[in-house]
């Protein structure tokens, strides 16, 4: 595919995921910080992020696998997983876990399983979407192109 | 290219760390970060590179401290964010600002007004909402120019109480406040001044002045707080305590701060205590009255003495003769935890109790007395009972203030042989706890106690870090009784007042030991702590009372404590120095139960028996641990090894063993509640 193409599918791309609320203001704060003394800057954030994330749902799995859910536990992943995804901009996620929470205040077990459920699912689309960014991205620096700045 | 000013030049090109350009600055702000959320955390470095901050960045809180600690003046300013796994953020806010000075920003994707809230009261400088934006880290450097504009300001003007740069600057002014009695009121500005003056012009341009900051190590905090019980609460005033400690480097204005800090924290620990009193900043004070030392005798006594507070040294320690003279036996034991806390904060060493009455255990009539306090234990009574026999050593049997000092002072004499604990736990809020310690360091050999010292030093939370001290060097006295956690309950009646919480754990510790073994000089206490295996012998449950409390803590710290009262001890210790950890103990009645477990044991020599122990300790157990509550003492340095929850279930273990508190100390289980809190 050339360049012009790919630029433009990445554009449009990047700009549904804002659309969809996949993104938001948080992730081109990143994007803008990106220079040239760290060119891979937003690639090794999402990826920090990414791994985090996982841990941090694998411990709430098993949080609320307890015959006794610990509430207070609960409430902290969730916490950090909030601070996370709020600050890579994740804000679906990010707006789970804040639901998550209310579960997690009113010690409703069912519900937060649900709201773990929801997280996960929302967790896996985001990291599907900025996956295929990062591949958009690398097709166009591999054609040739500079990856274009989306406002 | 040529510019003009080189220092362009310099700042733009390679600016090293530590090296903040004046007229570049903010360039070269160094910044550290602490945050648990590696996403977080490599977001908030780049960002900071960005404004050409100088980053560190760290994911834990204890790292993060050491990096501190290490290059003390390595960094302008430090963004931590609230929810840490290892370290809560307000708690490394607090370990910052005692011992750093340091601005600190607190972050959170928590944006919850109780939590912000939280971190204004704790001193943060800011409150960051996750996710964090550039644009508000690119103004931080606002807080480093403001923090240095109001301490310059303060230094060199009386006390203008910049209010607004965290406590520190608070304190300072209210240190000033205070200290102004002891004249010490423009230390700031003679001292300050002659060092701002030098830097006032960078200050001018940049603040990126850096004062030098010190470190209050454990070994330093603990000459502090020796030099301070010298001088006695009400007369420590920084140029004194410089002078005593005589630390090269050491300015009047950097102990002028820790003593602010030190005065909040005792303060905090005598929580009720000092209110009663009226103490204000004063260890001694307070816990004396309520520690009723002489209560210690019948614990419920000390209630009353420690109302009293006020009950003059010389009722104290007639009182306290008294008593220990009824008791004869280790009774005195009581005493001299409760006066060891006083004795070692006050100055006036009226308590004297004649020594060796080892009655002070004994009868409750002394208790009686003691509640009425002005029996007329006389000063020179009082000397008695500090009777050099008495290792007290530096327990300055001398109650200074109220009564409760007194009846410190003479328990301690009575005791004499009387586990010191005592006088520790009566007495003494929370200075003279302090005060032991370091007097009886001098005489004991501490062993054991040092360690306990020095964490407690360390902690320094506030003040408590110096409570702690007194603890610790109680327990070394108490160690010398060596018995066995009898010392404890004798801790207990100083616990009665509440002031003294953290002091009471001294005491206690110390009486236990005291009082358990022979105290004398099991450690190397002296002789004092005779009174307390009187105590022992008889029955005299009131002195145990305090005592209880003040051995608790020393158990804890004697491993010589036998059995459980070792425990409790430790228990206690841990209590008081966790302060907020006592849960459910509270100060009238169950207290005992921690602490006493120690004492109950058996191998107690006459001490607090275990039973007697048992109500005392209640009592005291329930003082010290409201002591501790109150003194909410986070220090960490304190040996939390203990935990609260290994307190408790000692305690709760040890008061199980114990059973009923017999009477052989006299202890009629006589309740904390009497004390005037």
């Amino acid at each position: 595919m050339e360049v012009g193409q790919l630029q433009r599918s990445f554009v449009e791309y990047m700009a549904s995921l804002f659309r969809e609320g996949f993104l938001d203001g948080q992730f081109s704060q990143l994007q803008q910080l990106q220079d040239d003394s760290n060119p891979e800057f937003v690639v090794e954030v999402v990826s920090l992020f990414f791994e985090d994330s996982e841990r941090l749902l694998n411990d709430l799995t098993m949080a609320l696998d307890q015959p006794n859910v610990d509430f207070k536990q609960v409430d902290a992943h969730v916490h950090q997983l909030k601070g996370s995804s709020s600050s890579v901009g994740a804000q679906r996620v990010k707006n789970c876990c804040v639901l998550f929470r209310n579960c997690c205040e009113e010690q409703n077990t069912e519900a937060c399983l649900r709201c773990l459920q929801q997280i996960k699912q929302e967790y896996l689309l985001v990291k599907n979407k900025l996956q295929t960014l990062f591949e958009l991205e690398q097709q166009i620096v591999a054609a040739g192109g500079a990856i274009p700045m989306v406002q | 290219m040529n510019i003009g000013s080189g220092s362009v030049l310099s700042s733009t090109g390679s600016w090293k760390s530590g090296d903040v350009v004046p007229d570049q600055f903010p360039v070269g702000l160094r910044v550290l970060v602490v945050d648990d959320d590696p996403t977080c955390l490599k977001i908030l470095e780049k960002m900071l590179k960005n404004c050409h901050y100088e980053v560190t960045k760290c994911n834990r809180a204890e790292v993060a401290l050491s990096h501190l600690r290490e290059n003390k003046n390595g960094f302008d300013i430090v963004i931590s964010d609230v929810h840490m796994p290892d370290m809560d953020g307000f708690k490394l806010l607090e370990h910052i600002g005692l011992e750093m000075d340091l601005p600190v920003i607190m972050m959170s994707a928590d944006d919850s007004k109780d939590v912000v809230m939280k971190g204004v009261t704790h001193g943060a400088y800011d409150y960051l909402i996750k996710p964090v934006r550039i644009e508000a880290l690119k103004n931080i450097w606002q807080h480093v120019v403001r923090k240095k504009k109001h301490e310059w300001r303060d230094n060199n003007f009386d006390q203008s109480g910049s209010v607004e740069e965290g406590d520190r600057q608070q304190k300072q002014s209210e240190d000033v406040d205070y200290s102004s009695s002891a004249n010490e009121g423009n230390w700031k500005n003679s001292k300050k001044r002659k060092e701002e003056d030098d830097e006032g012009e960078e200050r001018d341009d940049t603040s990126s002045l850096k004062k030098p900051r010190v470190v209050w190590s454990v070994e330093l905090h603990q000459q502090f707080v020796q030099a301070v019980h010298q001088l006695g609460i009400d007369k420590a005033v920084p140029k004194k305590i410089l002078e005593l400690m005589n630390v090269p480097g050491l300015t009047r204005e950097n102990v002028a701060s820790h003593l602010q800090k030190y005065r909040l924290y005792l303060r905090r620990l005598s929580g009720v205590s000092q209110h009663q009193n009226g103490l204000n900043n004063s260890f001694m004070g307070r816990p004396d009255a309520t520690f009723g030392t002489i209560s210690s005798l019948n614990g419920l006594d000390l209630q009353a003495i420690a109302a009293a507070g006020q009950i003059p040294a010389q009722s104290l320690a007639t009182l306290q003769a008294a008593a220990l003279g009824r008791s004869a036996s280790k009774s005195a034991i009581s005493m001299p935890l409760v006066d060891q806390r006083n004795l070692f904060s006050f100055e006036n060493s009226q308590v004297r109790f004649p020594e060796g009455q080892q009655q002070l255990n004994n009868s409750n009539k002394q208790i009686d007395l003691l509640h009425g306090i002005p029996t007329t234990m006389e000063p020179k009574q009082l000397a008695n009972l500090h009777h050099p026999s008495q290792s007290f050593m530096g327990m300055n049997m001398q109650v200074n203030n109220s009564m409760a000092q007194h009846n410190n002072s003479v328990i301690m004499r009575m005791s004499q042989s009387q586990p010191r604990a005592q006088m520790l736990s009566g007495a003494n809020n929370g200075s003279q706890i302090s005060r032991l310690p370091f007097s009886r360091q001098q005489s004991l050999s501490s062993e054991g106690i040092p360690g306990v010292v020095l964490a407690q030093s360390r902690t320094v939370d506030n003040a408590r870090a110096s409570v702690y001290n007194p603890v610790s060097q109680a327990s070394s006295m108490v160690d010398f009784s060596v018995n066995q956690s009898k010392d404890l309950q004798n801790y207990n009646f100083s616990l009665g007042s509440n002031s003294a919480g953290m002091s009471t754990l001294t005491n206690r510790g110390m009486l236990q030991e005291e009082v358990n073994s022979d105290i004398k000089g099991s450690r190397g206490f002296p002789s004092n702590y005779d009174i307390f295996n009187d105590l022992h012998q008889q029955p005299k449950p009131q002195n145990w009372g305090l005592q209880n409390v003040g051995s608790s803590f020393d158990s804890s710290h004697h491993p010589s404590i036998q059995g459980s009262q070792g425990v409790p001890s430790q228990l206690l210790m841990q209590q008081g120095i966790s302060s907020t950890h006592n849960n459910g103990q509270n100060r009238n009645g169950p207290i005992g139960k921690p602490m006493y477990t120690n004492g109950e044991e058996s191998g107690h020599t006459n001490l607090m028996g275990g039973p007697q122990l048992n109500s005392v300790s209640r009592n005291t157990l329930a003082v010290k641990a409201e002591r501790f509550l109150d003194a909410d003492y986070q220090s960490t340095n304190f040996p939390e090894q203990f935990g609260q929850d290994d307190l408790m279930s000692a305690f709760l273990k040890q008061q199980g063993s114990v059973g009923p508190v017999e009477t052989e100390f006299g202890f009629d289980g006589y309740t904390l509640d009497n004390l005037p809190v």
